[in-house]
Order: structure tokens, then sequence, then C-alpha cells
């Protein structure tokens, strides 16, 4: 008897992709992605200013 | 070193090797050796994708970057948030959907075989290469801190992770780099705070970065476009972004780390853990360094940090003019340590007209030492081919043993070994999944339902590996910076594998042979361009993934579809 490739079966996400992140403040997955991207772009003016101060 | 930093770090490797081969002895399923189990915490996600990502390359050689090109470096991390933002919300919630143990079995369920067999083997090529330098990294200090051979080094180091990731497997990794980062992060702050003790009396972190930013160490942030710089914004956005979408998306030694967590959830608060932090502690790190280009304008300082190398070759027949361009560097170095002294006063006083001639004085000496410097590494070359003239990686190691006390050298020494040892048994824990999965148990689907032979076979790859690794890290000395060598080979293959995932993601009507083809033609040209061309190497992670697209689109349109192969 041939056995076919092993699979990955059993190992499958359960949960929906667009579920609640569960983090205060945070009631859906696109106000984390926009925290996270205004907080880079924060860093990113931060760095700015600090190469002009101290240039 | 003294006993104490030997007690220290014997100590802590040991511990560290004993722990995770302790708590990872039953390893017998193949989930568990090369996932762990699938229950780790956001937190030990977010903690566990830093560490992989920054090991003892991080701690000794971004410093050197800041000592020698100052925190432009930055920038090459501009890309990273955005590429986790893109990750969670296309990449992971189909590799979570699909349960697969690599990226690259996504490849063969979207495409076919043979592109799944491509995508497997550019990682494997590119990772095991890295895989070298990460090798390589620890063997520099153990070559400085004890004078031996760094081939030799290389060896005997490599051995030992090869053993401990046999024997401990991955879950042990998961389990110390926990201990790895919070004493990393202990170790950075002990050294900041050092070395502003250890600034002239007067001279706060305000005046001491005022001195780096005349001398041009502190420019973050470059909105130049000329395509020969390195490191600008535009890079870091583009070819950072690029190569942050390969790295974390596509390379298995990160899609493991957060592939494996208990829930979708914990994956995306994982990466968005790094997100976050990630550009503040590379910014951290490189302003340790610029501080100690700062230390040693109030010190005598080395003409070169490389001193093994130095002095094997002030040893040699080419001493004498050696030894001449060190004095002249000395007398140099103290005629700038004048000029800045003059500068902070004139500064101070609030002469603007003063200020300018004096900082025009001080980094005019500052250049004169950098010639003396660049004239003392063309005279290591002239003295011996092979001598290696890169010394910017031997910057902070060199401080932390002639600065730091007893006990804190060997406590910062074994850190970064362990650090180095637990990212390397991470990079071979993935290179020996991929080889497994997606070659071992692709050729040979019968003998992989035996559960014990999948084990032992993963165990024999990752030896394998390991041993491959150790090669190419005899070469690596002839690499530039440690951490740019890396990215510089990541860089050339990245894009063609993020260019595969892109097509299959976004372009549903391109198939597995256009796809295929397209990704080899794409490699080709990268490596071409690479040879021929000299702009930042950044530029490679979009050029290999837009020509793999490209190509992959018009390939499919210039296909005679089935009704036309059917008339013909």
């Amino acid at each position: 008897m041939i056995l076919p490739p092993p699979t990955n079966s059993g190992r499958e996400e359960k949960s929906a992709p667009d579920a609640a992140p569960g983090v205060p403040g945070f009631s859906t997955w696109q106000g984390v992605y926009i925290f996270v991207f205004v907080s880079f772009i924060f860093v990113v003016a931060a760095l700015a200013w600090f190469t002009r101060f101290f240039a | 070193m003294n006993s104490l930093d030997w007690l220290v770090l014997l100590f802590t490797i040991i511990g560290i090797a004993a722990y995770g081969t302790w708590r990872t002895r039953h390893t017998d399923h193949l989930d568990t050796y090369l996932m762990g189990d699938r229950s780790t915490r956001w937190g030990t996600i977010g903690i566990s994708v830093m560490a992989t990502q920054a090991s003892a390359i991080t701690f000794l050689s971004i410093p050197g970057q800041g000592f020698e090109n100052g925190l432009g470096f930055v920038q090459n991390y501009f890309g990273l948030p955005l590429a986790l933002i893109i990750i969670c919300v296309v990449f992971l919630p189909i590799y979570r959907r699909l349960g697969v143990y690599t990226a690259y079995e996504y490849l063969g369920q979207r495409f076919d075989q043979k592109t799944r067999l491509l995508g497997a083997g550019l990682f494997l090529l590119q990772r095991g290469l890295a895989a070298g330098v990460t090798i390589y990294a620890p063997a520099i200090i153990l070559a400085s801190v004890l004078g031996w051979r760094l081939d030799l080094t290389i060896i005997s180091t490599g051995l030992v992770v090869i053993v401990y990731t046999v024997t401990g497997g991955s879950a042990a990794v998961s389990l110390t780099q926990k201990w790895q980062m919070g004493v990393i992060f202990a170790g950075m702050f002990t050294a900041f705070f050092i070395l502003l003790a250890r600034l002239p009396t007067g001279l706060g972190f305000s005046e001491a970065a005022h001195v780096a930013g005349a001398l041009g160490k502190l420019s973050a942030v470059d909105f130049s476009f000329d395509p020969s710089k390195r490191y600008t914004f535009w890079t870091g956005i583009f070819g950072g972004l690029f190569l942050s979408l390969s790295y974390f998306g596509t390379d298995q030694s990160q899609v493991s780390r957060y592939i494996g967590g208990a829930s979708l959830r914990d994956s995306r608060l994982g990466l968005m853990f790094n997100a976050v932090l990630k550009i503040p502690m590379q910014f951290g790190i490189l302003l340790l360094g610029v501080l100690v280009f700062v230390f040693y304008q109030f010190q005598p300082a080395p003409l070169f940090y490389n001193q093994v190398e130095w002095s094997h070759a002030t040893a040699g027949p080419a001493g004498d003019p050696l030894r001449a361009l060190e004095a002249k560097h000395a007398a140099l170095h103290q005629s700038k340590q004048a000029k800045i002294h003059t500068w902070l006063a004139v500064r101070t006083a609030g002469d603007d007209a003063g200020e300018r001639a004096a900082r025009t004085a001080m980094v005019t000496a500052n250049a004169a030492t950098e010639a003396v410097r660049q004239e003392a590494k063309a005279a290591l070359l002239a003295a011996n081919s092979r001598a290696q003239t890169k010394d910017s990686d031997y910057v902070f190691i060199g401080f932390i043993l002639e600065q730091l006390p007893h006990g804190v050298i060997g406590l910062l020494i074994a850190v970064m070994i362990a650090a180095a040892l637990g990212s390397k048994a991470s990079e071979l824990n993935a290179l020996a999944t991929t080889s497994t999965i997606d070659l071992w148990r692709h050729f040979r689907p019968l003998a992989a339902h035996d559960e014990a032979r999948n084990v032992r076979v993963a165990k024999w790859f990752t030896a394998v590996w390991g041993v491959i690794a150790i090669s190419f890290a005899l070469f690596a000395g002839f690499s530039e910076n440690l951490i740019e060598a890396i990215n510089i080979i990541g860089s050339i293959f990245y894009g063609v594998v993020l260019g595969l995932f892109l097509v299959a993601f976004f372009l549903p009507r391109v198939g597995g042979t256009s796809v295929f083809w397209a990704a080899l033609a794409a490699q080709t040209l990268v490596i071409v361009l690479y040879n021929t061309l000299s702009i930042s190497y950044l530029w490679y992670n979009l050029i290999g993934c837009a020509a793999c697209m490209l190509f992959s689109l018009g390939l499919e349109f210039l296909r005679p579809t089935p009704a036309a192969a059917a008339r013909a």
C-alpha cells in the first residue's frame, strides 16, 4: 500500500482573522495598525529633529 | 580578563547549554522539535522574534557601525514597522489557516512542487551563507580575548553550537531567549551609564552629543536621493521595507518564531511588539557606539582597534613604519583633543564667529587622524595581503575589556556568546526544518510517516547545516562589517523569494511554471547587477521582487492558453 504524503491537518487556524485584538483601548486590528504606524511617524520625526539639533 | 570573569563566562555558557538540553531532553515528536509547542503567548513571541534577529552581531557590530559611520544605519530599519503590519494583514492569516510548518509549503499549495523547492532552495542557500557569519561573530570575541587564531576559533565554537543545537533543539532556544534579551538590555544600560561616567568632568550627554554631531556622527535621517549612498530615508523605507518583508515574512528562521503561537492574536501582537520597539532599540545600540567614539576623543585612542592583528603586524618586518604611523596618530589625536576643548569653550561662551572657526579646526583635525587610520590600514595590507583591515567590529569589545569592571566583563562576553549560540541554534533549526519538511518529506513521503525517523532526520540535517555554516564562516573575514555582510547576502536572495510570495498573494492568474522561470531569471538579474552596479545593496530587495513579479506577468501573458495549446 502506498501512503499519501503527510499533511498538516489538525494544525489549521480555527479563529477568525478579524476577531477583536483584545488590547485595552483597541476594538479592531485596524486601530492597532494605525497606532503602530503613528508611532513610527513619531520616531522618524524625533530622529530628524535629533539630526538637526545636534548637527 | 581575570578568574572572576572566566568563572562568570563559563558558568553562564555551560548553564544555558545545560538548561536547554535538560528542558528538551524528551523531544521525540517532530512538531515539538521543529516548532516548540503551540502554546506560545505574544510576549514570548515578541521577545523571540527580537532575539532571533538580535544576536551577538547586534552587540558587536552595530556599536562599531555607530562608531565608524554614526547613526545613519538606523534608517535600515525604517521599513520594518510597515513590513510587519503587512505581514500581520496578509501573510500571517494564510500561514495560520493552512497550518504549515514552513512558509514554502504554502508555495507548494498555491503553485506547484517545483516552485516550493525553488523557494526552499533559495532560503537554504542564503540562510546557510548567513549562518556562517553568525558563527564568525562570537569567534571574533574569543580570538580577541584569548589571542587564538580566528579560523581555529570559528571551527571550535561552531562545533559547540552544533552539539548544543542537535541535542537541545528549538524549544531550548525559545526558553533561553528570554534570559538573553533581559541580560542584553541590562548590559546595554550598564555600558551606557559607565560610558557617561567616564567622560571628562563637565561633559554630560548633551555636550557629548554636540561633539559627536559636529564630527558628523549624529546624522540619523538623510533625505538625499543619491543612489550611491548606502543608508538614506528612501533606501530605508523602500529597500528596508522589502528586506523586512522578505526576512520576517518568508525567512523560516523568523516565520517559525511566530506561526507557532497559541493563536493568531498572539502571533500578531508579538510582531506589533517588534514594530514599535525595534527602531528605538537599534537607535540605542548605535548611540552606544557613538558615545564610545566620543569617549575615545578624550582618551588615548588606538590607531587600529583589532589589537591582535596590529600586534602581529608590528612584530613583523613592517613593524617600523607601522610604529611610526602610531606615533604620528598619537600626536594628531592629542592635537585634536585640544581643538575639541577649544571648540567646547568657545561654544559655551556664545562666540559665533569663533565657534565656526574652532569647529572647522576640529573637523580638519578629525579628518587628519582618520587619514592616518586609512594609511595604517593600507600599510597593514601592504605588509600582509590577507590582513583584516576592517576594525570597527573590535571597537566595542575593546572598550568592554579595557573599561568595564571585572565580573561585568565576563558577564557581557558570556551574554554575547550565549546570544550567538541561541540565534545560531535558531537558524540551524530553521534550516533543518526546511530541509526535513520541504526536501526530505517531499522526496521520501513513505518514510516521512515514521515520527521517530522524522526527528532523527531533522537532527542530522541540523548537524550537516552546522558543518556547512562553519565552512562559510571561515571566509566571512573578507566581508565588510558583520551586520552588513548578513544584510548584503540576504538582499541578494530575499527580493526574489519575496517576489514569489507576492505573486502568490496578489496575482491569482499567474501559475507555477511562469513564476518558477520568472524567479530564476530575476535571481540571475540580481546577481549580475550586484557584480556590475555600485548602488546600495538594499535596492536589490526591491529590484529582485519587482523583477520576479514583472517577469511572472510577462511569462503568463506570453504562455499559450490551454485552448490555444490544444489547437496547436
